[in-house]
């Protein structure tokens, strides 16, 4: 299994650097359309063919890796570090504040978020760079994706603020925002990184989702959601594999994650 | 030499079996939805069009290749010189399909009950022309004269969408007049027509039409699965085909494909010019002058959007009218040159200027706005990308901006919140009194500027003036000089700007005798009484 792990870890390493040097290797700039060779399989000018307004593939899933694995973490930290801000505080106050806190993380949770993005999504100004509209959409998602983590985070609160050693430091005279960092916080650190890691796959995903209804990443930059896009037409895969390359990566790096996850959750 | 009369014989009547076709068998096609009615006057959606079309039987049919009007129910028909009467001869010794006999009395009955302001028929609306009492004179049982309270133009054509229901009959739901009669439907399955037994057309050598036994419209929403069926030989035909599916058809089985030209149907782009819009004042002023416009125009290759996007299955659009509809369309007019030097031209008349790769305004504004179209047409929003990028090289900078459909009908027909917009126009009539709800200054379709009190530019005023002309002439030939000069105004002044005419695209399968697909809907089956099964094929792979 450590050697699985490490081998997950090797792979995301690789699938980031490899992202992040896009502009270094990709062949062509992910807006450049071949207007004379569009979908055109595989050759040696366009290693994984190009799309139906003939960009390079390649190009565009060097960048769009970059685009969804730069912006989920992020909007990972922030969805963790609300769920924290809601769930742990809530869980380490007890009583009304819990409640109130749960009550409205589980309103959050009812709420239809797939229409609740794409109505916060429309009202959004128009006017907007593709750069931004990455940031916002990734914004979106943290922001609302933090209330199942606030829910976790808030039960390893209670378990800890019932604790034996909590109690006895309470004893010891320790109060507070003081307790709570020294005490709480370390404590709850596994389950942080397990939320954060959780947080990624789903974001990722989540993009992909409002990308094949066409409201995520505007174009022309590529995100996975908007790559993936390629696939509605489930007909046409059966001829043209290479079109599967970011959904194999998708599934890579999600599961990646995952394994990486599974070693944490040991610790958590 | 005995043998060749003989084989010369045998080859004849070989030949025109084929053409006859051959009697039985089942047709299956695909509807996209379920049909909203089945009654004929409350008809909207394309569902339901189809029914009505394989089962109502009317007085004049729109031959769908010819575009003329032909005798069905009424052998012949005058329209009156004030073009507010039509007096119908009608055809002898017809019965409904449950054996309830035709006469005009039905024709009578049809008519009042289309009118009925209280029924609010779609089918209706298109003869209200004024407001009055609709009324009808039986002059014997195979005569009648409609009169309406004001001239209607196309009069004659506009009876292709009124079924003669029967006056008489106690079971009126399958009393029908056309091929076929709807013998079942499960909602979300299918809806499954029978043949007439006494339906009134025969083929040259006597027998009795339709030559299918039955017809069966599964209910299919998605098409990817359409095609698979289609594949599969579970289907017969697919009306219409995106050019992915037809393109990937024609690879395999080329004989399959029909491509039968351009379609009615066009895609456009506008600015939004409303004066109280939320836009910048500046902005307002770009989209509302004809030089901004017409250089966006000669700025985006309509070529490259015909054979990129469509896969060369669409025709660069020259205005409002497609060629396919050939009596209203201006030949005059042709397709805008890819001209991004010329573009620039006449920006710069405008005071634009070039600095770098971004354009500026007269004030030193960056030329940037956004272009919103429907999120999930991908035939859209590949064209918004390439628009994208011809407008970038004249140095424009243009988000494009897809947006879920209600919100972006909220933002084209109620806060006018947008800057310009990609959409399509879908025309299911070739006359242009179908349009008037588009180019009058005070229609609410008129997307660029709606619901103008009084028109604001001299063009539009121009545009206003010639529609109603057009519509209160009932010489066809004065209708069309003053339908033409509308489509030439809208060419130079772009406030639509036409991108592309599709091609309209089906698929159907080798076992189907005598199909021949048209651009008009129904394109494939609207021949649907001469169509036959011939040789069954298990698969189309």
């Amino acid at each position: 299994m450590k050697r699985v792990r490490q081998f997950a870890w090797l792979f995301l390493l690789l699938v980031t650097v490899a992202s992040l040097g896009a502009g270094l290797w990709a062949p062509a700039d992910y807006a450049m359309q071949f207007r004379e060779a569009p979908n055109s399989p595989p050759s040696h000018q366009h290693l994984l063919g190009t799309d139906e307004l003939g960009r390079d593939r390649f190009s565009r899933v060097l960048y769009g890796t970059r685009v969804s694995l730069l912006m989920a973490p992020a909007a990972a930290l922030l969805s963790t570090l609300l769920a924290t801000l809601v769930g742990g505080v809530a869980g380490y106050l007890g009583g009304w504040w819990e409640r109130v806190a749960m009550g409205a993380t589980d309103l959050f949770l009812s709420m239809p978020w797939l229409f609740l993005l794409l109505a916060v999504r429309a009202m959004l100004p128009l006017n907007i760079a593709p750069i931004t509209s990455v940031a916002v959409t990734f914004l979106l998602l943290g922001l609302l994706g933090w209330a199942a983590s606030a829910r976790v985070l808030c039960a390893g609160a209670r378990g800890l603020r019932d604790s034996d050693f909590v109690l006895q430091a309470r004893a010891s005279g320790l109060r507070g925002v003081r307790l709570l960092a020294i005490h709480v916080m370390p404590n709850l650190k596994p389950v942080l990184a397990a939320q954060f890691l959780i947080s990624i796959p789903v974001f990722i995903i989540s993009e992909a989702n409002l990308g094949i209804l066409g409201l995520g990443v505007s174009e022309p930059l590529p995100s996975w959601g908007s790559l993936l896009r390629e696939l509605e037409s489930f007909t046409s895969l059966g001829f043209e594999a290479w079109k599967l390359v970011p959904l194999a990566l998708l599934v890579l790096v999600v599961s990646g994650f995952q394994i990486i996850l599974s070693r944490n959750e040991v610790y958590a | 030499m005995k043998r060749r009369p003989l084989a010369l014989m045998l080859f004849l009547s070989l030949s025109l079996s084929a053409a006859l076709g051959q009697s039985g068998g089942e047709l299956k096609f695909c509807l996209h939805s379920d049909p909203k009615t089945f009654d004929p006057f409350l008809v909207a959606d394309d569902a339901s069009v189809s029914v009505r079309y394989l089962t109502g039987g009317v007085l004049i049919r729109v031959n769908r290749r010819t575009q003329q009007a032909e005798p069905e129910m009424a052998t012949s028909w005058t329209v009156s010189r004030d073009g507010r009467s039509i007096t119908f001869n009608l055809r002898d010794r017809v019965y409904y399909s449950d054996g309830t006999p035709f006469n005009a009395a039905d024709v009578a009955y049809t008519v009042q009950r289309l009118m009925d302001p209280a029924l609010h028929s779609p089918t209706g609306d298109s003869f209200r022309s004024g407001s009055g009492e609709v009324r009808t004179i039986i002059d014997s049982p195979t005569r009648i004269t409609v009169t309406f309270p004001a001239p209607v133009a196309g009069l004659d054509k506009l009876f292709d969408q009124v079924a003669i229901v029967s006056a008489r009959s106690a079971n009126k739901d399958r009393a029908v007049l056309g091929p076929f009669y709807v013998a079942d439907y499960k909602p979300d399955s299918y809806v499954l027509l029978k043949r007439n037994p006494n339906y009134w057309r025969r083929d040259a050598a006597g027998r009795q039409l339709p030559y299918l036994d039955t017809v069966r419209l599964s209910i299919q929403p998605n098409r990817d699965i359409e095609m698979m069926s289609f594949r599969r030989g579970e289907i017969d035909l697919i009306n219409w085909l995106d050019s992915e599916y037809f393109d990937r058809l024609l690879a395999q089985s080329p004989q399959l494909a029909h491509d039968a030209g351009p379609g009615l149907d066009s895609e456009q782009m506008w600015f939004n010019q409303v004066p109280n819009a939320p836009i910048p004042g500046y902005k307002r002023e770009w989209f509302r002058s004809t030089n901004f416009r017409r250089a966006v125009s000669d700025a985006i290759n309509r070529a490259d959007l015909s054979r990129v996007v469509y896969g060369g299955h669409a025709q660069p659009a020259a205005g409002p009218v497609s060629p396919a509809n050939k009596f209203w369309f201006n030949s005059q007019l042709h397709a805008p040159a890819y001209d991004p030097a010329g573009a620039l031209r006449l920006l710069q008349q405008e005071g634009f200027r070039l600095e770098g790769s971004s354009l500026r305004d007269r004030a030193g504004h960056t030329v940037e706005f956004s272009i919103i179209t429907n999120a999930g047409n991908k035939a859209r929003e590949r064209m918004a990308a390439m628009v994208q990028q011809d407008l970038g090289k004249i140095g424009m900078n243009v988000h494009v901006v897809t947006l879920d459909f209600a919100s972006l009908i909220e933002r084209i027909t109620e806060s006018y919140n947008y800057e310009s917009a990609l959409l399509g126009t879908a025309n299911t009539d070739l006359d242009p009194n179908a349009q008037m709800n588009l180019w009058l200054s005070s229609a609410d379709n008129h997307q660029w500027n709606p619901r103008q009190k009084s028109p604001e530019t001299a063009w539009e005023a121009e545009i206003d003036r010639l529609m109603k002309e057009q519509a209160s002439s009932l010489d066809p030939a004065r209708r069309k000089v003053c339908f033409d000069r509308v489509q030439q105004i809208v060419v130079e002044q772009q406030p639509f700007i036409y991108l592309v005419n599709k091609n309209v695209l089906s698929a159907v399968a080798a076992s189907v005798a005598n199909a021949s697909p048209v651009v008009l809907r129904p394109q494939t089956y609207w021949n649907i009484e001469t169509l036959s099964m011939g040789v069954q094929t298990a698969s189309r792979h």
